[in-house]
């Protein structure tokens, strides 16, 4: 039953793993986000409220889950890693990180940019926002704790546990506009058995969380593959990989 | 939908477009490091087992 996850700590196979998914996943990615932002710009019908400014919803919404879902990934490799000393799981969390960061970092700004026309304001320190912006200070400092340490098992060790630990930042997010009062609006597709969104509006958006989720995966196969390789650069195997 | 209000978006163009230029931008970021990372991981992998080779000789 666990031999699937025991050929998981072997790097040749990861390495050829990624490889072999990252042209499908890829591909997924390019077909699902052009139809999501040719029907949710072009088709998608105004809000009866927000009227076109809504749209943004179509990159922010998928960029926002996008940095939890990193996240969750990165703490749950890195815990791996800690936890049995696997280092493809370490690999995994250092591949994990800038990819998450980055899609933290266009929550925020996308966030900010919708927040304007809306509340008045590109920035208010309220529950979801400031949580979203700890979640960034969080993906900086694991990436700038594991590149700290000249040892670079023991940056592995320490970046997973500060992963681990700001793991309870994830629920805060979540349910941040559940527990306070708060500007963001609460949950809308999360409500899977009565979603808050007719379907002309909600396929677009269901479809870019998708497209963003196999794009993700993408480049987390590219990244780990260089991960490896940098792991991995005295091993015989990697002279075949690399044809030197 | 014509082509002009399809731009203007309803009076929210100057936010809505630059959004998505911006998740666009992160996307493209995305793949470019991706790949930067596994061509420097290349090279020097390939650099190491060159200066390998050249102990040994």
């Amino acid at each position: 039953m666990w031999t699937w996850f025991y050929r998981l700590s072997s790097p040749p196979y990861v390495y050829r793993t990624a490889a072999a998914c990252m042209p499908w996943l890829l591909g997924g990615a390019a077909l699902a986000i052009a139809y999501g932002v040719v029907d949710g710009l072009a088709f998608a019908p105004p809000d009866y409220q927000q009227g076109d400014a809504f749209r943004i919803i179509y990159v922010h919404a998928p960029s926002a889950w996008l940095s939890l879902f990193a996240y969750m990934t990165m703490a749950v490799a890195g815990g791996i890693g800690l936890i049995w000393r696997i280092k493809m799981g370490h690999a995994v969390a250092a591949a994990s990180a800038p990819i998450g960061a980055s899609f933290t970092l266009a929550a925020l700004v996308t966030g900010s940019l919708w927040g304007r026309p809306m509340w008045g304001t590109y920035w208010a320190w309220d529950p979801r926002l400031t949580s979203e912006l700890i979640l960034l200070f969080l993906y900086v400092g694991v990436m700038a704790l594991r590149s700290a340490f000249d040892d670079p098992n023991r940056g592995d060790r320490a970046a997973a546990l500060l992963a681990v630990v700001g793991m309870v930042n994830v629920p805060i997010i979540h349910f941040s506009v559940v527990w306070w009062n708060s500007l963001h609006q609460g949950a809308t597709v999360a409500k899977l058995g009565k979603p808050e969104m007719p379907g002309s509006m909600l396929w677009p958006l269901l479809a870019m969380l998708f497209g963003f989720m196999l794009f993700y995966g993408a480049v987390l196969c590219i990244r780990l593959r260089g991960e490896v390789l940098n792991r991995e650069r005295q091993s015989a195997w990697v002279r075949e990989a690399i044809g030197s | 939908m014509n082509s002009g209000s399809f731009w203007a978006m309803g009076g929210y163009a100057r936010f809505v477009w630059p959004c998505f230029a911006f998740v666009g931008a992160v996307l493209a970021w995305n793949l470019w490091s991706a790949w930067n990372l596994v061509g420097a991981a290349r090279v020097r992998a390939a650099r190491a087992f060159a200066m390998a080779a050249h102990d040994n000789s």
